[in-house]
C-alpha cells in the first residue's frame, strides 16, 4: 500500500477530486496547510506599513491506495494540478504498512476497495 | 445663544401680526407665550433625533475598533463602549454636568449672585427637577440639553481607547471614564460652552461650533497620556525599532463603523444649533457631508500617491478626519470652505498616520483622525468663519481678513490667535489631568496586562470567553464530548452485530 501526500493549487482539488471518484477512488482527505517552496510570500501593506507572508495556503491532498494504482493517481494530479507556473505543488509517495477500517474492524487491502453498491445502500 | 434669542425675537414678531385676527379673548402676550412654548418644544424635537444620532455613533466606535483590532480581541471592544458609556452616564449626571454647564458667576438681574466662575460651574449636581442650574429651574429642556451634552462627553472619551486597544487593563477604562466625565471633560467644556474664560478672550470669543477641539481633540490628548504610559503592543516594533503592520481582523467592521460615525455626525454637527431656527441645521448638514467626502477622496489620493496601493482603513481615517475638521466651523463657514477643510484633513491623516506610526502605536489614527483634524478644525474656523454665520463678540477668518475689503485683517489674525489659545488650553489641561489619572492607575491597579493575557487575548484574559468562538474552539464536540448529532444514523444500523464483530475479530 501506498499512501500520496500532494500538495496542490486549491482550485486543482475539485477537478482531481471528481476523475479520481470517476477512476473508483472515492476515499480522500485534504488539510489546508500554508507552506514555503519556490513561490514567494505575500506583501501585505497595512496603514503604511508592509508585512511579508513567507508561507503560502496550500492543499494537501492525502490518498491511501494498493501499490499497482499507484500511476494512476499520480497521473491523474499532474494532470489538473500542473499549471506551469511556479507554486504547483509537489506529490510525496510514502509507503504504508496497515490498514484498518473502524467500522468493522478489518484490515488489508480490501479497506482501500470502492464499495458494492448493495453495501453502500445498505 | 445668540441663535436663539433671534427665534425669540421673530416668535415674537410672528404672534403679534397673527393675534389680532385669531382670537379676541385671547391676549397678545397670552398668544406670544404660546409660540414661545411650541418653538421651544420645535427645537427640543430636534435636538432629541440629534440626540439619538450622537449615541448612535457608540457603534460606530464599537465596530471601527473591533474591525482594527485582531480576533482574539474583539468581546473587549464591545465591553469597553457598553461599561464606558453607562459609567460616564453617571459621572455626568452627578458631577460633570455641574462642572460643565453650572453657572459662571455674576449675577442675575435681580443683582442676586449666580453659582460658578469661569474655570468651572458651580450647580447643577446630581441633576434633578426644579433643581436651580446657574439661576434657572430645571425643566424637560434643561434635561434634554443635559442629555445631549452627555452624548458628546460619551464620544468623547470613546475617542481616547482607540491608541490602548489589545493591551490594557480593563479597569483602566472604568476608573479613567469616572474621572473623564466628572471633571476632565466639564472643564472643557465648560470653558469654551459653558461660559468659561474662553468665551471671552480680549473681548473675543473662541468659535466651535461643535468639538473639534472641546470633544475630538479633547478625546485624542487623552489618548496621547495613555499610550504614552502604556507602550507599544508586543510585536509592532522589530528589533531595529522598524515598525511592523498588525493587521486589523475586519475591514468590513472598520467600513461599518465609519459609516455609521459619519451618519451619527448628522446629529452631532447639526444638532449643535440647538433647534431649528432658521434652519441653519441645514447649512451644518451640508457642510458636514462635503467635508466628509473630501477627507475621503484626500486620504485616498495620499496614500495612493505614497504607496500606490489604496489602503482601506485610511479611506475611512479620511472619513473621520473631514468629519473632525468640520467640526468646529460647520456652522460658521460657507459651502465652498467645507470641502477644502475636508481634503486637508483627510491628507493631514495620511501623513500624521504614518509618522506617528513609527515611533507611537496608535492601532486605530485615533491620534491622527481626532487630535491632528481636530487641531486643524479649529483653526479652519480662524481661517475660514464667514461674517455671514458668526456672533457678535468673534472675526470673520483670515481669509476675508485678506481678500474682503470691509473686514479688517488685524481682527482676523486676532481671531485666528484665539483659536490656537483654544487649542492650546484644551492640550494642556487634558494631558495634565490625564496623565495624572493614567499615573495614578498604572502605581495602583496597574495599566497594562500582562505578556502572557496579552498573547492569548483580552477576551479569554480579561472577560474570561472569545468574542469569536468558533475561531478558537473550533467544534463543542471536540472539548465536550457530545455526541455528533449531525451524523444522522440510527444507534442499530451504526453499531454492527455483534456475530459480524467476532467474525472480523478471528481472521
Amino acid at each position: 500500500m501506498k499512501k500520496i501526500e500532494a500538495f496542490i493549487r486549491h482550485e486543482a482539488f475539485e477537478p482531481i477530486r471528481t476523475e479520481l471518484l470517476d477512476k473508483g477512488f472515492p476515499s480522500l482527505s485534504i488539510v489546508e496547510v500554508k507552506g514555503s517552496g519556490r513561490q514567494k510570500g505575500i506583501v501585505e501593506r497595512y496603514r503604511g506599513s508592509t508585512l511579508t507572508v513567507n508561507v503560502r495556503p496550500k492543499l494537501k491532498l492525502e490518498v491511501v491506495i494498493e501499490d499497482k494504482d499507484q500511476a494512476v493517481v499520480v497521473e491523474t494530479i499532474l494532470k489538473h494540478a500542473r499549471t506551469g507556473e511556479v507554486g504547483d505543488g509537489k506529490i510525496f509517495v510514502l509507503p504504508v504498512e496497515e490498514a484498518i477500517r473502524i467500522r468493522t474492524g478489518e484490515g488489508g487491502e480490501t479497506v482501500l476497495q470502492l464499495h458494492e453498491e448493495s453495501e453502500i445502500s445498505g | 445663544m445668540k441663535k436663539k434669542l433671534g427665534i425669540a425675537a421673530l416668535l415674537t414678531a410672528t404672534a403679534a401680526l397673527v393675534a389680532p385676527g385669531v382670537a379676541s379673548a385671547a391676549t397678545l402676550g397670552e398668544l406670544t407665550d404660546t409660540v414661545a412654548t411650541r418653538g421651544s418644544e420645535l427645537n427640543m424635537v430636534w435636538v432629541g433625533i440629534a440626540c439619538v444620532l450622537v449615541f448612535l455613533m457608540q457603534a460606530g466606535f464599537m465596530f471601527l475598533e473591533i474591525g482594527f483590532s485582531r480576533q482574539k480581541n474583539v468581546g473587549t471592544g464591545v465591553a469597553k463602549v457598553l461599561v464606558n458609556l453607562a459609567v460616564v452616564t453617571i459621572a455626568w449626571w452627578a458631577v460633570g454636568y455641574g462642572i460643565a454647564e453650572g453657572g459662571s458667576g455674576g449675577v442675575d438681574e435681580a443683582g442676586v449672585p449666580l453659582p460658578g466662575n469661569e474655570i468651572f460651574g458651580g450647580s447643577g449636581f446630581f441633576f434633578h427637577f426644579d433643581q436651580l442650574v446657574a439661576g434657572a429651574p430645571v425643566n424637560g429642556e434643561t434635561a434634554m440639553l443635559m442629555l445631549f451634552g452627555l452624548a458628546f462627553c460619551a464620544v468623547s472619551l470613546a475617542i481616547v481607547w482607540g491608541t490602548t486597544l489589545e493591551r490594557i487593563k480593563f479597569g483602566a477604562y472604568v476608573v479613567y471614564a469616572a474621572v473623564f466625565g466628572a471633571v476632565i471633560y466639564p472643564l472643557i467644556a465648560h470653558g469654551v460652552w459653558g461660559g468659561g474664560f474662553l468665551g471671552d478672550v480680549g473681548g473675543k470669543e473662541v468659535m466651535d461650533f461643535a468639538g473639534s477641539s472641546v470633544v475630538h481633540l479633547t478625546g485624542a490628548v487623552g489618548a496621547l497620556a495613555a499610550l504614552l504610559l502604556l507602550g507599544p503592543r508586543i510585536g509592532k516594533y522589530d528589533a531595529n525599532g522598524k515598525p511592523r503592520a498588525i493587521p486589523g481582523h475586519s475591514m468590513p467592521l472598520v467600513g461599518l463603523g465609519v459609516i455609521i460615525l459619519w451618519i451619527g455626525w448628522f446629529g452631532f454637527n447639526g444638532g449643535s444649533t440647538f433647534g431649528t431656527g432658521e434652519n441653519l441645521f441645514g447649512e451644518v448638514m451640508l457642510n458636514t457631508q462635503l467635508a466628509a467626502a473630501a477627507g475621503v477622496i484626500g486620504a485616498s489620493l495620499a496614500i495612493y500617491l505614497k504607496g500606490r496601493t489604496l489602503d482601506v482603513g485610511m479611506a475611512g481615517n479620511g472619513a473621520i478626519a473631514g468629519l473632525v475638521g468640520i467640526t468646529a466651523p460647520s456652522g460658521f463657514v460657507e459651502y465652498w470652505a467645507a470641502p477644502i477643510i475636508g481634503i486637508v484633513a483627510g491628507f493631514l491623516v495620511v501623513f500624521a498616520v504614518l509618522a506617528i506610526d513609527k515611533v507611537l502605536d496608535d492601532p486605530v489614527g485615533a491620534l491622527s483622525a481626532h487630535g491632528l483634524a481636530g487641531i486643524w478644525g479649529t483653526l479652519a474656523v480662524g481661517i475660514f468663519a464667514s461674517p455671514r454665520l458668526i456672533g457678535e463678540t468673534a472675526a470673520p477668518g483670515i481669509w476675508y481678513g485678506i481678500f474682503d475689503g470691509d473686514v479688517a485683517f488685524g481682527g482676523t489674525l486676532g481671531q485666528l490667535a484665539v483659536q490656537g489659545l483654544a487649542v492650546v488650553f484644551t492640550f494642556v489641561v487634558v494631558f495634565a489631568i490625564s496623565i495624572a489619572t493614567f499615573a495614578l492607575i498604572k502605581a495602583t491597579i496597574g495599566l497594562r496586562v500582562s505578556p502572557e493575557e496579552e498573547d492569548a487575548g483580552l477576551d479569554i484574559s480579561s472577560h474570561g470567553m472569545y468574542g469569536y468562538p468558533e475561531v478558537f474552539i473550533p467544534q463543542p464536540e471536540y472539548s465536550t464530548g457530545m455526541p455528533n448529532t449531525m451524523a444522522g444514523a440510527p444507534a442499530a444500523a451504526a453499531t454492527p452485530a455483534p456475530a459480524q464483530m467476532a467474525a472480523t475479530e478471528t481472521k
